[in-house]
């Protein structure tokens, strides 16, 4: 059964300094909350994973939360660069281990199904001549296809837009690689937007994410995922994301941001506060809402 | 009068044919593909690598990933869906991308300025350029004209041009290149060639904000038509699409 608990307890009890981390969700339903619960908790010497680290890992970065970043494209998207995450790789204080979306999609493949590597038509580039490329001969037809290793984490953390009171997780729109970090990692964690009885989206067979079975523990906690998004439920942060940007450039007001913005305040309860409340009515999620 | 980046969009756009299956790279390449669907081509099927298919995109989006892709698309595939079953099995037309770099051979890098080990300018990386490079039946990549740009050999191969012994599983790798000063295509031994100019721009600038001489393909090499009137229009409408406080 999963345990429903605050997200201070969550992060407390599964997240734990040294392990490899996954923070999953492109663009859509970045799990923010969770991320700025682990920098107030001060875990560190994370190894943190992510195919897109995204503005939530440049923070988990900048707040020395991390040791090494395991990615495949670590830009924020039509704006530019990661400013915090190009500081830590341009001064050598964060190792990295750098693949292609496909490469690191495969590797997590590989993890959920308890498999050492998984095969792809990845040709040389010198990302995959700088680690040493690994091919395996196929038996059937003798030619030689590329393959990645495993990657397991030590917890993955989803957002969800539901979860139901057995912890069955459902989700709406873009997954993107989601499910298979969920499903590739030892303990499964999840924060959520809203709890809603047991067996209530049974008739929402297409949105389940994953059974709760596979769920440890879970948060509830709504707009989790602000700046990112929710479908049906809240827009992107566009603005936010250009902004980033100015405040990261500058390691000074990048560190006075964390401090006022996340290790300042409570939880995520007060750092949705903080903002102007006019700004929560432009994020309104156009296009009707939830389809439950 | 219209910007040299703007000229550059909607060269770009009008390459792109109606009916075709493109996948779309962040930034340039995501407003030039946009624009196309407002112009001659409104049944291009715009396809992202967050997993999104037939995007029907009502504003411009800024990431690949926004809600405004979601919304009136045909679908979202997961991405280990979109790149195994679609991308690599071959079944997308064209990869329309950017680079911070690109060299003679078409290589593109996106990955890092200076040394990997110890980088000058540590940039975003691969994400799927690698695979939508070598698995896209033919490549459209569309970058402002610089000469820390356009360079002889690209500090880092993130993804393989035509270089001798290069392998591309579905195409004939890079088509085209549209800068802001031409459009490129790559001869037989696969070296890029100038093909045509943008308005306003001669074959000595190309040299000048060149690392390498390009050569000028072997005819004469005619001015790409200006932007119409109602081109620009439009992409001054997709401009305005986007969220307040929020600029391209």
């Amino acid at each position: 059964m999963t345990q429903k608990v605050s997200l201070a307890q969550l992060i407390r009890d599964e997240v734990h300094s040294g392990m490899t981390v996954y923070l999953a969700g492109f663009s859509h339903l970045i799990p923010f909350a969770a991320g700025h619960e682990i920098i107030r908790q001060e875990i560190t010497h994370l190894t943190l994973s992510r195919a897109t680290p995204d503005l939530l890992y440049d923070q988990m970065i900048a707040a020395g939360c991390a040791d090494r970043l395991i990615f495949s494209y670590a830009g924020n998207p039509g704006v530019g660069l990661l400013p915090a995450f190009r500081r830590a790789v341009e001064s050598g204080q964060l190792i990295i281990d750098e693949f292609t979306h496909a490469e690191m999609i495969a590797r997590l493949d590989a993890g959920a199904a308890h498999l050492p590597f998984w095969p792809l038509r990845a040709e040389p580039n010198d990302l995959s001549r700088h680690r040493g490329r690994k091919t395996v001969v196929c038996p059937y037809t003798h030619e030689t296809i590329a393959v990645v290793p495993a990657l397991n984490p030590d917890v993955t953390l989803v957002h969800a837009q539901r979860a139901d009171e057995a912890g069955n997780l459902y989700v709406w729109g873009l997954r993107g690689e989601m499910k298979e970090a969920a499903l590739a990692a030892q303990t499964l964690i999840a924060t959520v937007e809203k709890v809603v009885p047991a067996g209530a989206l049974r008739h929402r067979q297409e949105n389940l994410l994953v059974p709760g079975f596979r769920v440890k523990a879970m948060a509830e906690v709504p707009f989790g995922a602000h700046p990112s998004y929710a479908q049906g439920l809240y827009e992107r942060d566009t603005a936010f994301y250009q902004e980033w940007n100015r405040i990261a450039k500058d390691p000074e007001s990048c560190r006075r941001w964390i401090k006022t913005w996340i290790k300042e305040v409570a939880d995520h309860q007060a750092y949705l506060q903080r903002w102007d409340p006019e700004h929560w009515e432009t994020l309104k999620a156009k296009g009707g809402s939830l389809d439950e | 009068m219209s910007s040299d980046r703007d000229q550059m969009i909607v060269t770009a756009a009008r390459l792109l044919n109606n009916n075709e299956r493109v996948l779309v790279g962040v930034g340039i390449p995501n407003i030039a593909a946009n624009l196309a669907k407002r112009l001659g081509a409104p049944d291009l099927v715009l396809v992202y690598e967050s997993g999104v298919i037939d995007a029907n995109p009502d504003q411009l989006p800024l990431s690949i990933g926004d809600g405004t892709l979601v919304r009136n698309a045909l679908g979202v595939l997961p991405m280990r869906e979109l790149f195994f079953h679609y991308l690599m099995a071959g079944w997308i037309d064209v990869g329309f991308l950017g680079a911070a770099q690109i060299d003679v051979y078409g290589n593109l890098n996106s990955t890092i300025i200076g040394s990997y080990d110890a980088p000058r300018v540590r940039l975003a990386g691969a994400g799927g350029a690698s695979e939508i490079a070598t698995s896209a039946r033919r490549t459209i990549i569309v970058m402002e004209h610089a000469r820390d740009r356009f360079v002889e050999r690209v500090d880092f191969v993130t993804s393989v041009g035509h270089e001798p012994g290069a392998i591309h599983s579905q195409g004939p790798g890079p088509w085209r290149v549209v800068s802001s000063l031409g459009v490129f295509g790559f001869d037989a031994r696969g070296r890029m060639q100038l093909l045509q100019l943008l308005p306003g721009h001669t074959y000595e600038e190309v040299l000048d904000l060149s690392g390498w001489a390009i050569p000028r393909a072997p005819h004469a090499i005619p001015t790409v038509p200006a932007p119409t009137d109602r081109e620009l229009a439009q992409l001054g409408h997709l401009y305005a699409t986007l969220p307040k406080g929020v600029v391209s």
